[in-house]
């Protein structure tokens, strides 16, 4: 039978556009450190260590191997996972997976990023099938204007819609001193910034950024002698829908849809948009702030810019969205799904500071891949049955 | 095993992905750096808890998870403690064949460093002897501002 598993301390960096004074270990290291003294352990504690990026961001390989001065990771069970976008939130699924294994009961996970390394299109380019996608892709930020005209299509909505969600973002991040970031934009701001590939303009989008982040998981066996309230993991659930970029279904997000609603289930989860109390969505850019959640269950479909202007996901609103900031201000690719599971456990924790929701029992963090996967968690102050 | 090609044409595609890496060294390894690029020092750094002397520097001791802040110049004379000869020119090699690959412990480290040796007949090279370092006439700030180590 598998252990109940919770996450009992968090570390970020300061995540900026580029980090000239630190190497990739060193910057993993930064986050370790603040993991550690979060759970008030020290690296004997750590049983094993599960670690990832994007390899061909930074074209060094095998980080388990390489960061170990950065990690701890000197003689000590290691594993890298990578799964492009969403390696941050495959390595808190991993993470969670090793230890409710029982074999390990305090397990380290980090996700890492120096994004400043790269070209990111040419690194991104190298994920994709080189005899049907290469020759015609125009890059990540293509497939996902894609999507979002699709969407606009079929829904009527604008560009002026979904920039309500960049505001939104990037108003939150204010409130997050790790985010890259830091200031306030306005509806004005999004329309007359650069288009990138309609429908989507610079300030729709993510930033690229160098930065990491650690969780560490414990089982239920020594969670609480750690830390006295731990965000305990509910469940998990992911979905790939993909081969070729011809193959997803645009403007609504299949992969989404069916791990959530598989997510829900299994944790008894009926009304979602009234049961959950926070989410950090791994939303790369604004429209998926709109598509998103209504392929998550919270709202019906075509309704999703509407619940947007009400203000129901902003700070004080019905269900916050992104307290953080989110992607839009802050995306070191191979942290950034474990970015999210450490800030919904803070909020779990009661430890989110200035960007505290009040009195979160439930909380669920996501993440992306550019080939339109996704992974979903769910974490509750409760223990769960 | 060999796959019955008859009536197929194996189409294949070439890459054409050319992705411009930079890498940044990051403060610790850029002091040293620049102290070998600027004076024709080589530097190191110890752990405060273990004394180990780490030659390239590392930030964090592996061993203690401490930080490393206690810089000293080690050398310039070292000892040989590896040796290969590489013979077949590849695309990796920057040099013509022959080609001396070696570990050289610094007087005053506890790591060795990876580098090449400078010799005129690659049948000289022998673990244990003593090496030192010739500097490069143009350095721009990388391990081969050390051009290789000859036999002191
Ligand atoms: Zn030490």
């Amino acid at each position: 039978m598998a252990k109940r598993v919770a996450v009992v301390g968090t570390g970020q960096t300061f995540h900026k556009s580029h980090r000239p004074d630190v190497n990739g270990q060193e910057l993993i290291n930064e986050a370790v450190q603040r993991a550690l003294e979060d759970a008030d352990l020290t690296l004997k504690d750590i049983d094993a260590i599960v670690i990832g990026n994007m390899d061909h961001f930074e074209g060094i390989n095998y980080v388990d191997c390489w960061s170990v001065d950065g990690s701890g990771g000197t003689m000590k069970p290691i594993i890298k996972l990578t799964t492009g976008g969403t390696t941050g939130s495959t390595l808190a699924i991993g993470g969670y997976h090793i230890t409710a294994s029982g074999l390990f009961d305090k397990v380290l996970v980090i996700g890492w990023e120096k994004n400043s390394e790269s070209d990111t299109t040419g690194a991104i380019t190298t994920a994709f099938d080189p005899v049907w996608d290469r020759l015609v892709f125009a890059g990540a930020i293509a497939a996902l204007a894609a999507e979002g005209m699709a969407y606009m299509t079929e829904f009527g909505i604008t560009d002026r819609d979904a920039a309500r969600v960049s505001v939104r973002d990037r108003k939150h991040a204010c409130n997050n001193p790790h985010a890259q970031l830091r200031k306030e934009i306005t509806i004005e701001d999004v329309l007359a910034s650069p288009m990138l590939s309609d429908p989507v303009h610079l300030l729709d989008v993510c930033p690229r950024t160098d930065g990491a982040c650690a969780v560490i998981m414990a089982s239920e066996d020594v969670a609480e002698k750690i830390c006295p309230n731990p965000a305990w993991i509910w469940g998990t659930a992911n979905r790939h829908t993909y081969t070729y970029v011809g193959d997803f279904k645009l403007g609504e997000i299949d992969s989404m849809k069916y791990a959530a609603a598989e997510l829900w289930k299994k944790c008894g989860i009926r009304e979602p948009r009234k049961e959950i109390d926070v989410i950090e969505l791994y939303q790369p850019y604004s429209f998926a702030g709109i598509i998103w959640i209504e392929a998550m269950g919270i709202i019906p479909r075509g309704k999703g810019s509407e619940y947007i202007w009400s203000g129901a996901t902003d700070m004080g609103g019905e269900l916050p969205i992104n307290p953080s900031g989110g992607v839009i201000a802050c995306n070191p690719i191979g942290a950034t799904g474990l970015i999210r599971c450490a800030e919904a456990c803070g909020q779990i924790r009661g430890k989110a500071d200035q960007r505290q929701v009040p009195d979160v029992k439930l909380a669920v963090s996501t993440g992306f891949g550019g080939c339109y996967w996704t992974d979903i968690l769910l974490y509750g102050k409760k223990k769960p049955s | 095993m060999c796959a019955d090609l008859s009536g197929i044409e194996p189409v294949i595609y070439k890459s054409g992905i050319n992705v411009p890496y930079h890498w940044w060294a990051g403060d610790t390894a850029s002091a040293f750096l620049t102290a070998l690029r600027d004076r024709q020092t080589i530097t190191a750094i110890k752990c405060g808890s273990c004394g180990m002397v780490f030659v390239p520097p590392r930030k964090t001791c592996p061993q203690c998870f401490t930080p490393n802040t206690q810089w000293l110049e080690v050398g310039p004379l070292g000892t040989v403690t590896a040796f290969t000869v590489a013979r077949k020119q590849l695309a990796a090699i920057k040099d013509t064949v022959p080609v001396v690959f070696a570990l050289v412990k610094l007087d005053g480290a506890s790591t060795s460093m990876l580098h090449k040796l400078l010799l005129q007949n690659p049948s000289l090279a022998k673990a244990g002897m003593r090496v030192k370092p010739r500097f490069a006439q143009d350095r721009t700030g990388t391990i081969l501002d050390i051009q290789g180590f000859e036999p002191a």
